[in-house]
């Protein structure tokens, strides 16, 4: 979208090419003209950083994923930085867990809330539920490590066995960090059906629950995966919740019990030990397997919230 | 008003609605004739959509909407504490201004009404019959016969609308109200509809909404004339359009205003 607003805005403005009148040079344009480049440099702001990060995670993880071998850094079961052995297929394994039980947890619950606050909630309620979710999105990831570790953790170690921190504790944490995400934008996309379509069903003697579940939500569907992915995204991302209540075991686990470890705790618990050299080098190319995935996730929610096809 | 020797469908008597603090409509009170076409006019903001759609309680879904007064259906009070929404719609089918197929098949579109009314058992060969005659009571079989799997918003905005119609027939309501049905359609669009509508009346009771004076004159038998929220006059079309007995009826139909 930058982009474009670079390419059109190329050539001279046309408030300088002179009108079939004659007209003569305005002031007030010279000041649009300026305005106009001010924001496009604001916009580059944000695209230069990002090609510098991108440009620093890979210039120094790529040499050691090309040492490594893509294969064996990508599924090697075994990481011990000590010995210089590489292997990320354990926290991969990990964070895909963490992601798709956090995903089984927060979705059904976002979608249905997104529903009730769409179609169901009076506005009272809904004028109470709305700054309340949003607080939820506001409050910061230590904070919800916090209170899994306080409560999550030994209510999970006294009733299911320890050790408590585990798979399960950061599931229901990043569970319930990723559902103002899913249940902001699945609202949105359940406000974008059109009225017609719901008209159109209560007009053929269609109860309120049958014209959500036949007409309203396979219509906001789009919209609600969108949501999913972006849910699914923070929960990939997310690390300071995910080092507090996960364990941290780079190994894959056997049961929901057992402690894992995600991409990004392996960035995060061991860049202070690893100040130069291979071991360096593999958090960040830890770095690049994360960013390519996010961007994927990023991609494909884009496309889902403008409507197309995959 | 009422015609003796004929068979009402729906009485309404002494109906007023609002709209939070705006009276929309004011003590309109009209016999609907049994398998005859019911048209209302009037120029716009008269209170004739919001009219209709007290036939099928469709403004139960407009917050703050409010409706006194009795209209039965079949001798049936349609506002009775023992009658759903629900079931008045089943019985009084609807066609709206702006075709409103859903994002579905054009068969999934006609098979809606039958599913969620649990009016089709799994057997697909009596679904299948009866939605072939609701396209083709709705003179839209010919033209999707062989593309009923396609999305209905490839259709055109003619065949959009019937195909709406054919969704609104596939259930058997005794009762189809078309609330400006043709104002989104070209001369030719609407021609199909009108025909439509003349075929369809000895089946059902129609009740037709339009800002077209002579659209009125030739689909319906009965006119009722609606200004700032009253029914003016009520009677047989040929009457109304050739001699009203209100100066405000006279007045529009002859052109002068609206």
């Amino acid at each position: 979208m930058i982009w474009r607003a670079v390419w059109t805005s190329h050539g001279p403005p046309s408030y300088f090419i002179k009108g079939p009148k004659g007209m003569k040079f305005m002031p007030c344009s010279y000041r649009e003209w300026v305005i106009e480049r001010l924001l496009i440099a604001a916009a580059m702001v944000s695209v230069v950083i990002i090609a510098f990060i991108i440009i620093t995670i890979f210039r120094t993880g790529l040499p050691l994923i090309a040492e490594v071998g893509l294969f064996d850094f990508l599924f090697g079961m075994h990481w011990r930085p000590g010995h210089e052995i590489f292997g990320i297929f354990p926290m991969m394994i990990g964070t895909l867990l963490v992601t798709l039980l956090s995903m089984l947890i927060s979705v059904p619950l976002g979608v249905l809330a997104a529903t009730f606050l769409a179609e169901v909630a009076p506005d009272v309620i809904r004028n109470i539920l709305r700054p309340v979710i949003e607080l939820l999105a506001g409050i910061p990831s230590v904070v919800y490590g916090f209170v899994g570790v306080i409560v999550l953790v030994p209510f999970i170690r006294t009733y299911f066995g320890p050790p408590g921190f585990s798979l399960l504790a950061g599931s229901i944490v990043l569970a319930i960090m990723a559902l103002p995400i899913i249940i902001t934008i699945s609202e949105d996309a359940i406000c974008a059906v059109p009225k017609s379509y719901k008209e159109a069903s209560f007009a053929l003697g269609a109860t309120h629950w049958q014209t959500i579940k036949n007409v309203i939500l396979p219509a906001a569907r789009s919209g609600i995966l969108a949501g999913v992915v972006l849910g699914s995204g923070r929960a990939i991302g997310e690390t300071m919740a995910a080092i507090m209540v996960l364990g941290n075991i780079p190994a894959i686990p056997d049961s929901v019990l057992d402690p894992i470890r995600t991409l990004t705790a392996n960035v995060a618990l061991e860049m202070a030990y690893a100040p130069h050299g291979p071991h360096r080098q593999a958090l960040f190319a830890t770095g690049i397997v994360l960013f390519v995935a996010i961007s994927i996730l990023v991609v494909i929610s884009n496309r889902l919230r403008r409507g197309q096809q995959l | 008003m009422s015609y003796t020797g004929e068979r009402l469908k729906i009485v309404v008597r002494n109906l007023n609605v609002y709209y939070g603090k705006t009276q929309a409509l004011k003590d309109v009170s009209l016999d609907v004739q049994a398998n005859k076409v019911t048209a209302v006019i009037g120029p716009s903001g008269c209170g004739k959509s919001t009219f209709i759609r007290t036939l099928n309680r469709m403004n139960d879904i407009i917050p703050g909407a409010r409706v006194e007064g009795k209209i039965t259906l079949e001798g049936q009070d349609i506002y009775g504490n023992n009658v759903s929404a629900v079931e008045v719609r089943r019985r009084v089918g609807m066609v709206f201004q702006k075709s409103n197929p859903f994002p579905k098949s054009i068969f999934e579109n006609v098979a809606y009404g039958l599913r969620i009314n649990g009016l089709i058992t799994r057997e697909s060969g009596s679904l299948r019959e009866r939605i072939e005659k609701a396209l083709a009571d709705a003179a839209l079989w010919d033209e999707v016969k062989d593309r009923l799997n396609t999305s209905a918003f490839e259709l055109s905005i003619g065949q959009q609308q019937r195909l709406c119609i054919a969704r609104a027939l596939a259930i058997e309501p005794e009762v189809i109200l078309f609330d400006e049905p043709c104002s989104a359609l070209d001369p030719i669009a609407t021609a199909k509809i009108e025909d439509l509508l003349r075929d369809l009346k000895s089946k059902y009771t129609i009740v037709i909404v339009t800002h077209s004076m002579q659209q009125a004159a030739r689909v319906s038998d009965l006119t009722g004339f609606f200004l700032l929220g009253e029914m003016v006059e009520y009677g047989l079309t040929s009457e109304i359009f050739s001699r009203p007995k209100d100066k405000r009826t006279e007045d529009y139909v002859t052109g002068r205003f609206g």
